[in-house]
């Protein structure tokens, strides 16, 4: 199997990683705060929609049906956008999608691009591939724009810099800005406002000047051609508008069949992700538009290994609205650089092993980063099934030799009744003998927390000898 | 009507309290339940830690165990979810072990719905003069989908003061294996967990299900908070002559 | 093999045998939703799903530009109102469906919880509101689109300059504002949908001034998402916006005013 590159390295498993961030309390506290209030927002903003349920099915369905046919519309897609003026390309893995992009980006003369938020090229590190042909890439998003400068990796998928505190942000635009473009005002404090307006400033004549962007897409629409941008800041609108180039780097899952899906994905995809009715701007153009050159890359960089995977082909529904993260009890005391993945989150948990396989420590761990609580399941706007996902990764798991010759010993003694009753007198015999702290991997549990006292007598002798308590 | 009880290995090994309890509250309200003795445990732990082979051999001693009988109550609603839940997609479409499961899913009931559902009780009688708090554990949420039948039950408890735990539906942590395998995670939802129950001012922490309360109570005994943990059958069980055990 | 037949390849192995699903829309579709229905705890009287074979209003890819822009009465369905064509100028009020009160409201509330600036006019003093915005924003030059109409400009004491020839990036990010008609309005949702038709330009010209006071007919208001979807055409650039430029990006608060305008100014007219 290639090893398909999710734009960053696999190195720590999860818990050595977790372990780190849980001790980071400006971490917890940042995450703890975040991470709350965009989940009573969404709370809100979803309970008023009386049809959730009704809409939640639907998305889930037109998902389902996208990706049974995926080849035929994606076929579609391709013949709708060329007829519209567009230029369709296609990308078995991240190194082709980087060689083409690069190509197109040198074929207008430019060294510099902006670029709109986009979990796909993050996915295939366009960023750097870019820059060992001599192109900068310079990121508009704020969140972004907080990485990029402090040379930092996302940690969340919608709000890549949520790690960051305002005075954190603050800091970072006081001492990077100049490094990259406009500094920073000399007084800049670390009111919000006062920190979008220096990003503002610093990325405007950027906006106003350069000729090249390169974008992702919420959704392409099968039967039209028509790209799909959510967005709220306007920089997202300042790179599709203004460049004469724009390049659109599409994962194959983001197809949809009619335009009429939209009036699903549009309800969803805003509520469950910044917990708004409508964020503030989409953008919607179909080719080539007044007058700007259009280039869409198709990408698949391992969906179509996922795509084989009975159970696991459900992961290719995602929207990428980050409501599974933002819910997670696991992601909130973590954070998203735990996950070792451009994908952090329950979302990553499940899509990160399948794109990139189970070789390395880390991957086999992540399917084990959940607690499986199902909460991610329950506001997953197109119903993936995240902790049934999760137990079928498990299972196919390379499992440490310890762990099974305890989980064979648990099983053999669950096998007949009468060696589970000949461990519970001898434990009721030795209660006394329990030790408060437990050496190996139960230490885990005895570190923070008591052990149960073993009773006298396990349920199943009270019944005998009581017959039922009726003696 | 022949009822079981599907007591769960933990209950039975570590909190038989729990198992007596739902025996003298089932056999107040008039329910002789059985034992079925070739029970041991749901198989929940190794499908979830990812070895399905033995929960496959558990998933079929269990159903084979409870074989007959026209209602199972199971006092805990993460092992009542494995059953419903997961056994279904254990036995496959179709053959002897699915249809055995197939007549098993629609008579396993947790507690709280046997009480409500079949019985239709939602004062059982109890008496119980502490102020609790309720944790409603997530396989009892979400998995089993109890509601608020919990809650419904705890209100009519004569005597008991009943205060809402801020944040109930989040995980404590305990997540099985998860416990071990990413203990420094969840010792820190624990952390969470008891403060929000510390922060209540409850005497006692309750819920249906007993690896959860084993978790948070383990956290709330190191730190000697005073707070016990009880599962909610045992404070259904308790009356004014008798108390809890 | 090219990168194309390779992946269409591994896509047709990937799938082979796996069976199709039905596309279930019981959610509430264009034209019968209720106006007030997405605020908490209203009636949601007539609201139904509607039939999956729903005729669409010509053919089933893409509709030319006018043809679906019936406007429909409460509950009456998509049956015989009158048109206006996004395409076609604006016209008085009165020969069209006069969108129920509860819609405009609706919009309005929801236009200003984005804290954008929100007034209902009617037609006669739509000039004078006009004026009044521009003054009160100090506005000068202000960018005016082909196809505005002109008796909304008659009060103001602006430049008003045209994107003829084009105006560069650079010019537009020297003006005051712009001013502009719109596409459909959404009510349920506070937004506006721009689709370069008359009076509304090309995209940049709502993009780089600070300032963007956009004029929205009251029949012009439909009820949600669905309505909005069924009425535009894919074929056109699409903007739609919902209040002012804001990011999330800051501890996940909503901070309003980034890159696009920073003031929103809706002109309900009634
Ligand atoms: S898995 Fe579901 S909830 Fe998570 S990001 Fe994807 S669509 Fe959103």
């Amino acid at each position: 199997m290639t090893v398909t590159f999710l734009g960053m390295p696999a190195d720590r498993p999860f818990p050595r990683n977790a372990a780190r961030a849980v001790r980071n309390s400006q971490l917890r506290f940042n995450l703890r705060k975040a991470t709350r209030t965009i989940r009573a927002r969404r709370a809100s903003v979803v309970a008023e929609a009386p049809d959730w349920a009704e809409l939640r099915e639907a998305g889930r369905a037109i998902k389902e049906h996208t990706l049974r046919n995926l080849d035929r519309y994606l076929v579609q897609l391709e013949e709708a956008v060329t007829a519209a003026g567009g230029h369709v390309h296609w990308a078995a893995d991240a190194a082709e999608a980087n060689r083409i992009v690069a190509g197109l980006v040198k074929a207008t003369g430019e060294t510099e691009v902006v670029k709109v938020k986009s979990m796909a090229t993050q996915e295939i590190g366009l960023n750097e591939a870019l820059r060992e042909q001599g192109i900068t890439a310079y990121e508009t998003d704020l969140a972004e724009l907080i990485v990029q400068l402090g040379d930092d990796r996302p940690s969340h998928i919608l709000v890549p810099a949520i790690h960051r505190n305002r005075a954190e942000i603050r800091e970072i635009f006081s001492e990077h800005m100049s490094g990259w473009g406009r500094p920073a005002p000399g007084d800049l404090t670390d009111d919000p406002a006062a920190l979008a307006e220096a990003a503002r400033l610093h990325l405007r004549e950027r906006f106003l000047k350069t000729k090249v962007a390169i974008s992702g897409a919420n959704f392409a629409i099968a039967e039209t051609g028509t790209m799909v941008v959510l967005e709220s800041e306007g920089n997202g609108r300042m790179c599709l508008t203004l460049p004469r180039t724009l390049i659109s780097v599409v994962g194959i899952e983001k197809v949809l069949p009619t335009w009429r899906d939209l009036e699903v994905f549009l309800q969803l995809l805003p509520r469950s992700s910044t917990g708004e009715r409508m964020n503030p701007y989409t953008s919607m153009w179909t080719g080539a538009v007044e007058g700007q050159e259009f280039h869409l890359v198709l990408l698949d960089n391992g969906r179509t290994r996922v795509l084989a995977d009975e159970v696991g082909r459900q992961t290719l529904r995602c929207i990428r609205c980050s409501a599974c993260l933002n819910v997670c009890p696991v992601y909130e005391r973590t954070g998203g650089h735990a996950y070792g993945s451009v994908y952090p989150g329950p979302i990553g948990a499940i899509l990160t092993p399948q794109l990139r396989g189970m070789g390395s420590e880390l991957d086999r761990s992540l399917p084990y980063a959940s607690s499986l609580c199902g909460a991610c399941y329950e506001v997953c706007p197109v119903a993936i099934d995240i902790p049934s996902v999760l137990v079928e990764l498990r299972a196919r798991a390379r499992h440490p030799w310890a762990e099974r010759a305890g989980m064979a010993a648990a099983g053999w003694v669950f096998e007949r009744s009468g060696r589970l009753a000949r461990l519970q007198r001898a434990g009721g015999r030795l209660r006394g003998l329990v030790p408060r702290r437990l050496p190996g991997p139960l230490a885990g549990w005895t570190d923070t927390r008591d052990l149960p006292e073993v009773p006298k007598e396990s349920f199943r002798e009270w019944w005998d000898r009581t017959d039922g308590g009726r003696r | 009507m022949r009822v079981a009880l599907f007591v769960t290995c933990v209950n039975d090994t570590l909190f038989p309290d729990t198992g007596r309890a739902v025996v003298r509250l089932l056999r107040r309200l008039g329910v002789e339940a059985d034992f079925p003795r070739a029970q041991t445990c749901c198989g929940q732990m190794h499908f979830n830690t990812g070895y399905r082979d033995e929960a496959v051999r558990l998933a079929r001693r269990g159903v084979a165990a409870l074989r007959g009988y026209d209602a199972v109550v199971v006092p805990s609603g993460s092992c009542a979810a494995m059953i419903r839940e997961q056994y279904p997609k254990l036995a496959g479409p179709s053959g002897p072990f699915a249809d055995a499961v197939a007549r098993l899913v629609p008579r396993t009931y947790e507690l709280t719905e046997f009480l409500i559902d079949v019985l239709g009780v939602t004062d059982v009688g109890a008496y119980f003069p502490h102020r609790v708090t309720y944790h409603s554990t997530c396989h009892s949420l979400r998995g089993v989908h109890l509601g608020d039948r919990p809650l419904t039950l705890l209100r009519q408890v004569k005597g008991l003061e009943l205060v809402p735990l801020p944040g109930a539906e989040e995980c404590c942590g305990f997540g099985g294996t998860f416990a071990l395998k990413n203990a420094d995670v969840s010792a820190a939802m624990c952390a969470d967990k008891a403060r929000a129950v510390l922060d209540t001012g409850a005497e006692v922490l309750c819920a249906a299900d007993n690896s959860c309360l084993m978790h948070i109570g383990g956290m709330l005994r190191r730190q000697k908070s005073g707070v016990r943990v009880m599962h909610l059958a045992e404070i259904l069980c308790s009356t004014e002559t008798a108390g809890a055990r | 093999m090219s990168s194309r037949d390779l992946i269409l390849t591994r896509i047709r192995r990937a799938l082979a045998g796996v069976p199709d699903v039905e596309i279930p829309r019981a959610y509430r579709g264009p034209s019968t939703a209720s106006t007030a229905g997405g605020s908490p705890g209203s009636a949601t009287g007539g609201v139904s799903g509607r039939p999956d074979d729903r005729a669409r209003p010509s053919g089933e890819t893409t509709v030319p530009p006018g043809a679906r822009a019936e406007v429909s009465g409460e509950g009456t369905g998509a049956s015989g109102e009158t048109t206006r064509p996004s395409d076609e100028p604006t016209e008085p009020p009165g020969e069209t469906a006069e969108p129920p009160g509860a819609r405009i409201r609706l919009f309005e509330e929801r236009v200003g919880d984005y804290r954008a600036v929100v007034h209902v006019v009617n037609e006669a003093d739509t000039a004078g509101r006009v004026a009044r915005s521009l003054a009160g924003r100090g506005a000068r030059r202000v960018v005016v689109p082909a196809g505005f109409p002109s008796e909304w400009l008659t009060d103001a004491d602006v430049e008003a300059l045209a994107d003829d020839p084009p105006l560069s990036a650079v010019d537009l990010d020297g003006v005051d504002g712009v001013v502009t008609t719109c596409a459909v309005a959404i009510a349920e949702t506070g937004t506006i949908v721009l689709d370069t038709g008359p009076g509304q330009g090309r995209r940049a010209l709502t993009l780089v001034p600070d300032y963007h006071l956009c004029v929205v007919r009251a029949a012009q208001i439909v009820a949600g998402v669905p309505d909005a979807v069924a009425r535009l055409d894919p074929r056109r650039p699409l903007t739609w916006i919902s209040g002012p430029s804001a990011t999330s990006d800051i501890e996940l608060n909503r901070v309003e005013g980034v890159h696009g305008p920073r003031t929103l100014e809706v002109l309900i007219v009634t």
